[in-house]
């Protein structure tokens, strides 16, 4: 039975809402799942779906997780990014926080169950004035979706002046080998003010059957804070994802992001930054690495809604096989955002016939003293460059293969954390190795 | 230099000029639309059975369709019932010669800076004047037969030429492409209708003045050229309106074929009334426009000039489906007070080495919001394909908005595109440095501005050049300090 039959939906939102009582989160849910049953599933006539069919993936019969499935040590101990021991370690399992498997090692760091945050005295109310925002910005009803079954999901606290200097993981693992699971992983995240932290998302499915992850993270960055934010998909072909990036910087901060997307079946990213303070500065990097008939979609927003804020984005992809890249980004200066400063660019290189690219870059400026601009290019390698590398000794397979990898590094440069980087680079530089030889 | 600054100043001055109306007798089908007023357009046209049937067929599937709303524009739901479908200045008999129209008529079109009777004398344009809903004279028509150029009004056509109508009409943009070309195809009442045979080139400029006149009527023409084999025409349209409480639809249809090696030149001039201050008033102007490169190494070039308009909806397009074809797209796109504009271009590249270039200038001023959207495709076979896309956006004032939404479809590895976009405003260091000069705010705005749009301007034909320039002017004023 496919997913989007609205029985089978209703009777597990029912079935949550009086197992998991909680009167904020109850409301939370419900006037969520008010919105999911008018919005429904995008098709590809919504505007912000055009080119990725979700819709396809609510035909299938995914299983919304229950909370009692196990992930064998071993597992995780394969998914586990290089350098775990020494970084936080923050496990969802089929979409629900997995206090047991996780391992908080930074001292100042708070991390709680969302329904035990609103019941202690110290956060509830700043769960309760964070909470759901996102959907302010993404009204369709697979966003509805994850907020109506907000279940398991995450506070993360940063104190005062606290630098969280150890990364702190978030692994997402899927069990799907007894049936195909929809996960939907929640968290929110607060930085308080001249405090840092870098958070990296990762991953992995076990089983043959579908995965499909429909995750929301909110962040909270807080005057003089410093956020990154890291994302690497390199999950097998049957899984999917739709996961929302929401940041809002409320106060004068810094963010850093940077989405490097590698292999999957359907993915779809919507990172957005919310400007709400003046003097904001955010940095948006990513890199679509494509392969097979793995379907990428970045979608960014980024909301200058004060004055004098900066933002910088650069996204590059590589397409070979049948894959395809979404890319849609959007400027928005709203007319009091004067002096806003803005950039995007989107650089992608098509590698084979069968693959294609649909990119979309937006600006909407309602405000007149900005300096705004976008570019976008789609092409191949550069001919003279390869000659160039040939006519000095290299095969042609290798000179292809560094040209992409300096294409690719661009954005992979951009990881601040040592040990991250030099993962992904390697798991480039293989890829690139066999997929042009 | 001094000229130009002169020509400006002195354009400034003024205001919209063409919002006059001509006191003369008109003929008007009654408002709303059926079956029956398609029937009796058809009739008044003494049109054969095809014609009628395919406006009836697309009448049938328009009432299926829903208006789109996914431009970025506002306005409150248009009622169709309310509109006069038809509307025509009353003719006593069929027109032989220039010498016969209407003296009132004549007179409208000198006002305008048109003057047909002037035009037979001096060489150089030959121009199409559809007022209302029919062309009401058409110049040059001898000359242009000797060398086998067919240029008249779309009833003529009709009448003359009904094969090459039958198998032109609707072949670009389909009666079911979208919601206004299937009302247009159902009520068009006139238009042009231009063929240029095998290997001629067409030895002059070749227009169509646009003149709404009648209150509470829309107009719906449509405009058919067709550039066989090695032919070129460069064809200009111009547009007004005069000024009026009430908004006024205007729905057209623009269709344009290229055979191999032949080459079509589209220009536009839009000054349609864009209504006042307030934004009471002026021309919803909803056009589709698109042209196919239907054979190798054909081109297709729209240059547009928008000044006009409440509300501005149009994407003229190429399709290159041809080897080796070229597409380009140049525009001015200005919204001052409240106007509104969504405008842009559709590049589908399908054949091989096919190029498309696209500059498009948006200038917002006053409250008013522009926004660009532009799609470059290029299909699963379209080997090295090469498309370039320029947009400039300049927001005057801290009112208005100025938006761009391209989409690049690229789905083949051997495409280049490129596209880039800035947004910005008059820098005060160039507005200083010609302050110095002692050329006041109001004209240095007027000069950064011309220049910004230079660009564009330069496709235009000269005899276009001066009064595109001027335009900008005029729409600008009272938009700065």
């Amino acid at each position: 039975m496919a997913i989007s039959e609205s029985a089978y939906i209703q009777e597990k939102f029912s079935a949550l809402q009086t197992q998991q009582a909680d009167a904020v989160l109850n409301e939370i849910r419900l006037k969520a799942f008010e919105n999911f049953q008018v919005n429904g599933i995008p098709s590809y006539k919504n505007e912000e779906w055009r080119y990725t069919p979700v819709s396809q993936l609510f035909k299938k019969p995914f299983e919304l997780s229950e909370n009692t499935v196990s992930i064998e040590q071993q597992f995780l101990q394969q998914t586990r990014l290089p350098n775990s021991n020494e970084a936080n370690e923050l496990i969802f399992v089929n979409g629900v926080y997995d206090a047991s498997l996780s391992n908080i090692r930074s001292k100042e760091l708070v991390v709680l169950p969302l329904e035990k945050a609103l019941s202690d005295s110290t956060y509830a109310e700043l769960v309760k004035a964070h909470l759901g925002k996102s959907s302010l910005y993404i009204k369709d009803g697979v966003h509805a979706l994850n907020t109506s079954f907000i279940n398991g999901g995450v506070f993360v606290y940063v104190p005062k002046n606290a630098q969280i200097d150890l990364p702190f993981y978030v692994y997402h693992l899927c069990n799907t080998q007894k049936n195909p699971v929809l996960a939907q992983p929640r968290s929110l995240v607060y930085i308080s003010e001249s405090a840092s932290l870098k958070i990296v998302e990762h991953y992995a499915t076990i089983g043959n059957t579908d995965s499909f992850i429909n995750e929301v993270m909110e962040v909270v960055v807080a005057e003089n804070a410093q956020f990154e934010y890291y994302k690497l998909q390199a999950d097998v072909a049957n899984a999917n994802q739709v996961n929302t990036t929401h940041i809002r910087q409320i106060g004068k901060s810094f963010v850093h992001t940077v989405v490097a997307t590698l292999t999957g079946g359907m993915l779809r990213n919507n990172t957005n930054i919310i400007m709400e303070k003046a003097g904001n500065e955010a940095h948006m990097y990513g890199l679509y690495l494509l392969n097979g008939s793995t379907h990428a979609d970045n979608h960014t927003l980024v909301d200058n809604r004060e004055p004098n804020c900066f933002s910088n984005e650069l996204y590059k992809g590589i397409l070979d096989g049948s894959s395809t890249g979404v890319f849609s980004g959007k400027i928005y200066v709203r007319p009091q955002a004067q002096k806003t400063n803005a950039y995007q660019s989107n650089k992608n290189i098509l590698l084979s016939d069968n693959a294609s690219v649909n990119t979309k870059p937006q600006l909407e400026i309602f405000a007149d003293d900005v300096k705004c601009s976008h570019g976008c290019t789609v092409g191949r390698l550069d001919e003279e460059a390869l000659f160039y590398l040939r006519s000095r000794g290299i095969d042609a397979a290798q000179a292809k293969a560094m040209l992409l990898l300096a294409f690719a590094n661009d954005v992979i440069d951009k990881i601040n954390i040592e040990s991250l980087r030099e993962h992904i680079e390697d798991i480039i530089v293989n890829r690139l190795a066999v997929q042009t030889s | 230099m001094k000229e130009e600054i002169d020509v400006l100043e002195q354009a400034i001055g003024s205001e919209y000029k063409y919002g006059f109306v001509t006191n003369i007798e008109t003929e008007t089908v009654p408002k709303g639309l059926n079956e029956d007023i398609i029937r009796l357009i058809s009739q008044k046209k003494n049109e054969p059975e095809w014609m009628l049937n395919w406006r009836l067929k697309a009448y049938a599937h328009w009432l299926k369709m829903e208006a789109p709303d996914w431009a970025n524009i506002k306005y409150p739901p248009i009622n169709f019932q309310d509109i006069i479908y038809y509307a025509a200045p009353k003719k006593k008999k069929a027109l032989n010669s220039l010498d016969e129209v209407d003296p009132e008529l004549l007179k409208t079109f000198e006002k305008l800076g048109i003057s047909i009777a002037e035009q037979k004398r001096l060489t150089g344009v030959a121009v199409d004047v559809v007022m209302d809903s029919v062309s009401v004279a058409t110049s040059f028509k001898q000359q242009l037969a000797e060398v086998g150029i067919i240029f008249c009004s779309m009833s003529e056509a009709i009448q003359n030429h009904p094969d090459l109508v039958q198998k032109y009409l609707g072949s670009v943009v389909p009666m079911t492409d979208n919601y206004f070309s299937a009302l247009n195809s159902a009520v068009f009442s006139d238009g042009s209708f231009c063929y240029i045979p095998k290997g001629v080139r067409c030895p002059m400029e070749l227009s169509t003045y646009f003149r709404i006149n009648a209150e509470n009527t829309g107009q719906f023409e449509r405009t058919l050229i067709v550039a066989e084999e090695g032919a070129y025409v460069s064809y200009l349209e111009g547009c007004t309106a005069p000024k009026r409480d009430e908004n006024q639809l205007h729905a057209a249809v623009v269709e344009l074929v290229a055979h191999k090696d032949a080459e079509i030149k589209y220009s536009t001039v839009q000054n349609w009334y864009p209504g006042d201050a307030n934004g009471e008033g002026g021309i919803y102007n909803f056009v589709t426009k698109r042209g196919i490169c239907l054979g190798e190494r054909s081109k297709i070039s729209w240059s547009q000039v928008e000044t006009g308009s409440a509300i501005t909806w149009k994407y003229p397009s190429v399709i290159l489906k041809g080897d080796y074809s070229v597409g380009e797209f140049y525009s001015v796109a200005l919204t001052n007070h409240l106007q509104q504009a969504d405008t842009g271009t559709k590049m589908i590249h399908i054949g091989k080495n096919t190029r498309s270039r696209i500059v498009s200038k948006g200038i917002s001023a006053g409250k008013s919001q522009n926004s660009y959207r532009g799609l470059v495709k290029v299909a699963k076979n379209a080997i090295n394909a090469r498309n370039f896309s320029q947009c400039d956006s300049l927001l005057l004032g801290d009112k208005c908005g100025a938006h761009t939404f391209p989409y690049i479809e690229a789905s083949h590895p051997s495409a280049i595109i490129e596209h880039e976009a800035t947004t910005s405003k008059i820098g005060e260091d160039q507005l200083f440095y010609c302050r110095q000069r002692g050329i006041d705010t109001e004209a240095a705005v007027a000069l950064i501005v011309t220049g910004f749009a230079k660009e564009v301007m330069n496709q235009l034909p000269m005899e276009f050049a001066v009064e595109a320039q001027k335009l900008l002017a005029i729409s600008l004023e009272g938009s700065v300090g």
